[in-house]
């Protein structure tokens, strides 16, 4: 796989939560060929199997990363076919003003996010932070169309080619989390070559930015004795600081915290310095709000890592990443997977009923 | 359509060439002298062999835009804007920056991590950056240098009910009007000026006219138009879809009364759409034409654009189209009644 053409493809689709089918197609058609089994879940999950060669019954590793991006839904339809709107997900309504966008009605509608032109804003308002409820959508139509065309619940999506940046950066929407979902696709064709023992689940999410549900449901239907969750994590940039950020270019973070299991965690470390794949850490002590969580307290308990891709301006049109950092993504994630065993996952749990 | 290439092309005020090359090969087969001022401003001109006073009419061919003034250790473009640009308009837009168009983008700090009162504030340029990948100083030095302007990177369409959608439409909108017009034969010289610098001080048309010297000025523009929800109607200053737009005032100049009156004759007896421009905000290229020498009668049409100085502004086809003819049946009435 090309990461930016997959990436290309995939964040150029539309899958605000609970619109995801677009993105499944693009993510069944990269791995078609490269794995045992395809399928998707009555949520819409896809679930991609690739059979370890170990002695039944072999240990079951869950990877997911999520395919819903944030976005918009139309709320009401003005007189003169305005648009307004909430948000799905969270989003700056400061980062929309200006904003191109695509209203998913009974026709795709190109859209913007309009404001007054600055001649005709009085001094005093040019200070005053715009909110969501200023805000309205311009298709270009007129109200009695936009009632034909257009319903309130209908989804809007940014527009935003990915754009390719200096050295090995790209720019687009949605790369939280496609380019989770293409280091899945990345880390499934290194298992090709890669012997494993494990049986490897490769999970494109849904729903994760409004719940983890999509997590929640496939973690469940599949009972994994592990689980990595890879998403994205805050790039660094002027006005964050060091202790909040990990950094673009320097491999996925290796993340610490409540929803990561400790021996995941040393064992993540471990594979990456035994084959030279580029890493850094991420504290979050209270747990990520990934789909790690979800799958961690998946029925009666799964020991669960978190993989963050460093990703700059996350939750606007123009998310920035290296595509470097997918790459090693990928490859902490095969390798990983590479090296868990039967013994390995047998560990997590243990009766102390008659220790000595 | 020439407005999508001149709506997709760069130039920003003071770095009009590309503008400019673009517009000379359009309206070269059809004038008789065609040459650049030593500001920049394209000149073309036809009806040569009329013994009669020169009309001007001009449209000005630059866009609002950025500059990089500093490239930050990490890589990262510090700019000014050029031009009247809302800093609330510039969060999470895509640039493409100097000539060759090398791709940034005006990033944010995620949701996730603002608090509460940052929420409310508007961030300033001054504290914004451009990011074009660039890992530290010296990589972002081998495609971009400080003075590189930075234009947003905005596709045109052809959208919604007869919607045009674009970068820039203030005022390459003017200037395929204006293309459009030197296809017919006036029997008056006419001198048709594609201006540079409008949007710093209406720099470029004060010296074309100059050197001109028109007995009559007309500006082509692309004006201001609210509208939108949130706004009064007595605020919109035009109204999209309602016909050019004529001015009668604004900051830069006060329309000639028997141009103005004439311009409504025509558009009557056309049966052409016309609204007026209901405000007297801003200015535009008639306030040095119409200062020109010992004076000069002049007026402005406008095609209302809503959302102008931003990344994409939005015009109405018929608009455009009614402008087109409402200038062209101007020009006729002047070739056959005299001014």
């Amino acid at each position: 796989m090309n990461v930016e053409e997959f990436l290309r493809a995939a964040t150029e689709a539309s899958g605000v939560s609970g619109h995801e089918a677009s993105v499944a197609h693009i993510y069944e058609e990269a791995l078609r060929g490269y794995v045992d089994d395809l399928r998707r879940d009555s949520l819409g999950n896809c679930i991609a199997f690739k059979a370890g060669d170990g002695k039944p019954p072999r240990p079951r590793i869950m990877f997911a990363a999520h395919m819903d991006e944030i976005g918009l839904m139309v709320t009401k339809i003005e007189e003169r076919g305005f648009l307004r709107f909430t948000t799905v997900g969270g989003i700056d309504p400061r980062t929309l003003v200006g904003a191109e966008v695509t209203v998913h009605g009974r026709e795709r509608l190109r859209g913007i996010i309009g404001t007054r032109p600055p001649h005709l804003i009085p001094e005093e308002e040019r200070t005053r932070a715009y909110k969501l409820e200023d805000l309205f959508i311009d298709v270009g139509i007129d109200g009695d169309r936009a009632e034909q065309l257009v319903s309130v619940g209908d989804v809007v999506t940014l527009n935003r080619p990915l754009l390719k940046l200096c050295s090995d950066r790209l720019a687009g929407k949605a790369l939280d989390d496609r380019a989770g979902v293409a280091a899945l696709v990345g880390a499934m064709e290194h298992l090709r070559r890669i012997r494993h023992e494990a049986d490897i689940f490769a999970v494109a999410t849904v729903q994760e930015e409004v719940g983890l549900r999509g997590a929640v449901v496939s973690s469940y239907g599949l009972e994994p004795d592990l689980g990595v969750a890879v998403d994205v994590g805050f790039g660094d940039m002027p006005g964050l600081g060091e202790h909040e950020t990990i950094k673009l270019g320097k491999g996925p973070a290796i993340v610490r915290g409540g929803t990561v299991h400790p021996r995941l965690y040393e064992r993540l470390v471990e594979t990456a310095k035994q084959h030279g794949v580029k890493w850094q850490r991420e504290v979050e002590p209270a747990g990520s709000g990934t789909d790690a969580w979800a799958i961690q307290v998946s029925r009666s308990g799964v020991p669960t890592a978190v993989l963050s891709i460093p990703l700059r301006f996350m939750h606007t049109s123009v998310e920035t990443l290296s595509t470097s950092d997918v790459r090693e993504t990928s490859r902490l994630l095969a390798l990983f997977a590479a090296g868990v065993d039967a013994e390995f996952v047998r560990g997590f749990e243990y009766d102390l009923t008659t220790a000595q | 359509m020439i407005l999508q290439q001149l709506s997709e092309a760069y130039g920003p005020s003071g770095d009009e060439g590309p503008v400019r090359e673009l517009i000379a090969e359009e309206v070269r087969p059809h004038v008789e002298v065609l040459k650049v001022d030593s500001m920049g401003n394209l000149i073309a001109a036809k009806g040569l062999a009329s013994s009669r006073p020169p009309v001007m009419v001009c449209a000005h061919m630059d866009e609002v835009a950025l500059m990089v003034s500093w490239i930050e250790e990490n890589g990262l473009l510090r700019f000014k804007k050029v031009g009247g640009i809302d800093d609330r308009i510039l969060l999470s837009r895509a640039v493409k920056v100097g000539r060759k168009g090398v791709h940034g983008v005006i990033g944010a700090k995620p949701i996730h991590l603002q608090r509460p009162a940052e929420r409310k504030s508007v961030v300033q340029s001054t504290d914004m950056f451009i990011d074009i990948g660039a890992t530290d100083r010296s990589e972002a030095e081998k495609v971009v240098e400080p003075g590189d302007y930075a234009l947003f990177d905005t596709r045109f369409e052809v959208t919604g009910d007869g919607m045009l959608k674009g970068k820039a439409l203030d005022d390459r909108v003017g200037c395929a009007i204006l293309c459009e017009v030197l296809k017919g034969d006036y029997s008056f010289p006419l001198y048709a000026v594609f201006t540079v610098q409008e949007e710093l001080g209406l720099r470029g048309a004060t010296v074309a006219a100059y050197s001109i010297s028109p007995a009559l000025g007309l500006v082509l523009e692309g004006t201001t138009c609210a509208d939108i929800p949130g706004t009064e109607e007595p605020r919109w200053a035009t109204r999209l879809g309602g016909g050019p737009a004529l001015s009668v005032m604004d900051r830069a100049s006060i329309a000639n009364k028997d141009m103005l009156r004439r311009l409504r004759e025509v558009a009557e007896r056309e049966k052409i759409p016309y609204q007026f421009r209901r405000t007297t905000a801003s200015g535009n290229d008639a306030g040095p034409v119409s200062l020109t020498r010992e004076g000069v009668p002049t007026a402005t049409v406008s095609v209302p654009c809503r959302y102008i100085h931003s990344a994409a502004s939005m015009a109405s086809r018929s608009d455009f189209e009614n402008t087109v003819n409402l200038v062209s049946a101007f020009l006729a009435d002047l070739s056959q009644r005299g001014y």
